[in-house]
C-alpha cells in the first residue's frame, strides 16, 4: 500500500529539489509568503502555550510542527470556499482569514472565538472528532447544487479516521460527487494512541479506494508539496471531478494539549530529533539558502514585526470587556422562547441586576 | 474479635481506579476499554497503573470511536465479559448513543432475559473546570429517561469506589458519571479491598427539619455551602445526596419532604427535562398534602453550556440556592 500511495514531495529535508514539476511557479515571492505565514503561526503557537502557562488563557492545543500541512493547504483555497478546522488548525484558519485576536479569544473561553471574519466561511473548531467531515460535504454539496465552482476543505487527524462520521463523510461525498477536499494530518498519534494501534492500514490515503475516490499521500512538512497537490485536488473538485482524500504526514512536537504529558506515552527525543531533521520551517530556510533567497536581515525583521503583531493581538484579546451573561441566553434561537426568557429574567433578578 | 479495615486517603479519581483494580483482581472477566486508557492511564489518570498490573489484553486502548467502544462492549458483555467502557468525556458519548439506546438498554427485554448486557460505562462530566467546548455537558437526563439504563453519580471518594463496585456487579448496564469538579477536590479515607455502596440508595448528608435539599455530584459542594449559610439564618436543611439518578430513592425523598414540607432541587443540567422534574413528580405522587410551599428548582439553563468565560453564570451557585431556600421558607 505504501507503494500504491507513495509519499509525494517537492523539496527534501535538506531543501533540495526532488520534483521539479512546479519549478517555474516556485518564485522567491511565493517562497517568502509561505515562510512568513509559517513563522507567523509558529510564533503565535508558542505564545499560546506561554499564555496558558501564565494562566492568561485556558487549555491550549499546540500545533508546532504541523505548519506546512496547514498553511500549504489553506493557501490553496480561494475566496468563498469553505473551511472546517479542528481544535488544532489555527495555522490553517489564520491563513484563510481568522484574526489572531479571534483565535486567542477562543482559548480564553469566549464565544467570540467562534465567530468567522465577515464574508469568510470558516466553521468554528470541531471538537467532537470527525463530525465536521459531514458538514464540509454538505456545504460543498450545496455549492454544487447552486452551480458555483466553490469547494470545501476539512481538516482532521489520524485518530478521526476511526469514527463512523469519517466514513459517512467520504461515502456521501463520493456518492454525490461533491467538491470537497478531505485533508488529513497524520501526526502519528491520537493523544497517546499511536497510529499502529488506531488502524492496521499502512496508509490513510488507501481508505479512498473503498469510496472510489482520489487518494494521495504527501510529505506534510514540505509546504510546496502540500500547496501544489492540494491545489490540484481543489481544481479537480471545482471542475466537478469529485472529492479527494489527502494524507499529509507530519508530527506535533509538543503535547496533545497543554493538559497532556506526552512523556507518559512516547519518547520526546523523537520530537527533538525531528525538529532538527524534518522541521517544515528549517527545511524552507535550507531551501531558501540553497536558492539564494535567504537574507538574514529580512528574517530578523520579519520575526520582529510578527512578534509585534502577535503581542498586539494578545493586548486586544485581554483588553476586551468581559462578556455579559446575556450572551449565553440570547443566541440559542432566533427569538428566545419563554423558558429562556424567564430563566434569563430570574437570573438577572437573583443577581440584583433587575 | 474486631477486624480493623485498612484505609487509604484517596481522591475521587484514585478511588475510581481502586474500584476497578479490586474488581479486576477478583474477576478475570472484568476488562477496561476506551481511548487512552492504557499507557496514558486515561486523560484524567483514572486507569493509571492498570495496564501495568493487568496487561493490554484486559486494559485496552481502542480506536477512537465511541460507537465502536460501546457496541463491542455490548457484544463482550453478552458473551461472558464485564466491560468497563470509558468515555473520555460525557460530551463525547453521543456517537455511542445509538448503541446504548437501541441495544444496551433493551437487549434483556427483547430476549426476555436470554441475553443480558452487564456492562459499565464510565464518563467524567460537568462544568466548572474551564474545559474547552462540549467537554462540560451535563446530559444525565438523556439516560435517566432511557428505559433499561441505571444512572449513578457519586459525589465523594468513598461512594465512588463502593458504587463503582456495585455497578460492576450489577446484572444490567450502568452509566457511571464522574463529576470532574470532584475528581481531586478532596481526599477521604477509603477502605482497601472490596465494599459496596448500594445503587438506588440516596444518602442524608445533614439532618434538618425546615427544608429538604436534593442534589448530586458536583452540586453537593454547592448545596452544602448553601445549607451552612441557611443555618446561620436559622434555617435547618435536610441535605440529601441522591447518588443514584435512576432508579431514584423514592423512600428517602418522600420521608424527607414529609418531614420538612419544603424542598429545593439543585442540578447543573438544564431545567427543562432535567431530573428536577422527575423529583417534583415524585414529591407530588408521594407527599402532595405534606407540602407547605411550592418546590423550588435551581438548575442550569435551557442553553448549551457556554464557553468557560461564562460558565460560572451557568452553574447554580450557593447564593442562588440560598435564595431558593429563603423563598420556600418565606412562602
Ligand atoms: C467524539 C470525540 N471523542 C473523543 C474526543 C477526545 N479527543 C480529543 S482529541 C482526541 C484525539 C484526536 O486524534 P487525531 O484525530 O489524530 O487528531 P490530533 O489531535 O492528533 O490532531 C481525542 C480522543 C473528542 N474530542 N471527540
Ligand atoms: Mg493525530
Amino acid at each position: 500500500m505504501e507503494k500504491l500511495f507513495p509519499k509525494m514531495q517537492i523539496i527534501n529535508e535538506n531543501g533540495e529539489w526532488t520534483d521539479e514539476t512546479y519549478r517555474s511557479e516556485i518564485t522567491e515571492e511565493l517562497t517568502k509568503e509561505l515562510y512568513t505565514k509559517m513563522l507567523r503561526s509558529r510564533l503565535f503557537d508558542r505564545k499560546g502555550v506561554n499564555l496558558q502557562r501564565q494562566g492568561r488563557i485556558g487549555t491550549y492545543v499546540p500545533f508546532e510542527g504541523q505548519e506546512a500541512s496547514q498553511i500549504g493547504s489553506a493557501l490553496a483555497m480561494g475566496e468563498g470556499d469553505w473551511m472546517f478546522p479542528t481544535y488544532r488548525d489555527h495555522a490553517a484558519t489564520m491563513t484563510f482569514g481568522h484574526s489572531l485576536k479571534t483565535l486567542f479569544l477562543y482559548w480564553k473561553g469566549r464565544q467570540e472565538g467562534c465567530v468567522p471574519p465577515a464574508g469568510k466561511n470558516i466553521f468554528p473548531p470541531a471538537v467532537p472528532i470527525a463530525s465536521q467531515l459531514l458538514h464540509a460535504t454538505g456545504t460543498a454539496w450545496a455549492e454544487k447544487l447552486k452551480g458555483t465552482d466553490r469547494a470545501s476543505i476539512v481538516y482532521f487527524g489520524d485518530g478521526a479516521t476511526s469514527e463512523g462520521d469519517f466514513h459517512e463523510g467520504l461515502n456521501f461525498a463520493s456518492v454525490f460527487n461533491v467538491p470537497v477536499v478531505f485533508f488529513n494530518q497524520n501526526n502519528g498519534f491520537a493523544i497517546s494512541v499511536p497510529i499502529e494501534k488506531q488502524m492496521k492500514s499502512k496508509t490513510i490515503a488507501q481508505k479512498a479506494v473503498a469510496y472510489e475516490m482520489e487518494g494521495i499521500r504527501l510529505d506534510g512538512n514540505d509546504v510546496f508539496a502540500v500547496y501544489f497537490h492540494t491545489r490540484t485536488a481543489v481544481e479537480r473538485a471545482r471542475k466537478g471531478e469529485g472529492p479527494t482524500l489527502i494524507e499529509a504526514l507530519t508530527w506535533r512536537y509538543g503535547a496533545h494539549t497543554t493538559a497532556d504529558d506526552p512523556s507518559k506515552y512516547r519518547d520526546q527525543n523523537e520530537s527533538a530529533m525531528r525538529r532538527e531533521k524534518t522541521d517544515p520551517l528549517l527545511r524552507l530556510e535550507r531551501f531558501m539558502k540553497n536558492e539564494s533567497m535567504w537574507d538574514e536581515k529580512w528574517a530578523e525583521d520579519l520575526e520582529a514585526s510578527l512578534t509585534a503583531e502577535i503581542e498586539e493581538a494578545v493586548k486586544e484579546m485581554e483588553e476586551m470587556p468581559a462578556p455579559h451573561y446575556n450572551d449565553m441566553f440570547d443566541h440559542v434561537f432566533a427569538q428566545n422562547p419563554w423558558p429562556i426568557d424567564s430563566q434569563k429574567e430570574a437570573y438577572a433578578h437573583s443577581r440584583g441586576d433587575r | 474479635m474486631t477486624t480493623l479495615v485498612d484505609t487509604k486517603k484517596l481522591t475521587m479519581v484514585q478511588a475510581v481506579t481502586d474500584g476497578m483494580r479490586v474488581m479486576m483482581k477478583e474477576h478475570e472477566n472484568v476488562i477496561v476499554l476506551g481511548e487512552d486508557v492504557g499507557q496514558n492511564g486515561g486523560v484524567f489518570r483514572a486507569t493509571d497503573g492498570l495496564v501495568a498490573e493487568f496487561g493490554d489484553q484486559r486494559v485496552i486502548d481502542t480506536p477512537l470511536a465511541e460507537s465502536g467502544i460501546i457496541g463491542t462492549s455490548i457484544g463482550l458483555a453478552m458473551n461472558g465479559f464485564k466491560p468497563i467502557a470509558e468515555m473520555q468525556f460525557l460530551g463525547f458519548i453521543y456517537p455511542g448513543f445509538n448503541q446504548i439506546m437501541t441495544h444496551a438498554s433493551r437487549i434483556r427485554a427483547r430476549t426476555l432475559g436470554s441475553f443480558t448486557v452487564p456492562m459499565v460505562i464510565r464518563a467524567p462530566f460537568g462544568a466548572g473546570v474551564r474545559a474547552p467546548e462540549i467537554h462540560s455537558d451535563s446530559v444525565e437526563s438523556l439516560f435517566t429517561g432511557m428505559p433499561g439504563m441505571k444512572v449513578v453519580v457519586p459525589s465523594n471518594p468513598y461512594d465512588a469506589k463502593g458504587m463503582l463496585i456495585s455497578a460492576i456487579e450489577d446484572p444490567d448496564p450502568v452509566l457511571f458519571l464522574e463529576p470532574m469538579r470532584c475528581y481531586r477536590s478532596t481526599k477521604m479515607d477509603v477502605p482497601d479491598g472490596k465494599y459496596n455502596v448500594p445503587l438506588g440508595k440516596a444518602a442524608r448528608l445533614q439532618e434538618g427539619e425546615d427544608v429538604s435539599i436534593f442534589a448530586y455530584g458536583a452540586m453537593i459542594d454547592v448545596v452544602t455551602k448553601a445549607a451552612k449559610t441557611a443555618e446561620e439564618k436559622g434555617i435547618k436543611c435536610d441535605v440529601i445526596d441522591l447518588r443514584t439518578l435512576y432508579p431514584l430513592d423514592k423512600d428517602m425523598i418522600a420521608e424527607s419532604v414529609q418531614k420538612t414540607g419544603r424542598a429545593v432541587i439543585v442540578h447543573e443540567a438544564p431545567g427543562t427535562g432535567g431530573l428536577g422534574e422527575t423529583i417534583l413528580s415524585l414529591i407530588n405522587d408521594t407527599s402532595f398534602l405534606h407540602m407547605r410551599a411550592p418546590v423550588e428548582r435551581v438548575t442550569g439553563f435551557d442553553t448549551p453550556v457556554p464557553m468557560f468565560a461564562l460558565e460560572d453564570h451557568y452553574l447554580p451557585s450557593a447564593e442562588r440556592v440560598v435564595q431558593a431556600i429563603e423563598k420556600v421558607t418565606q412562602f
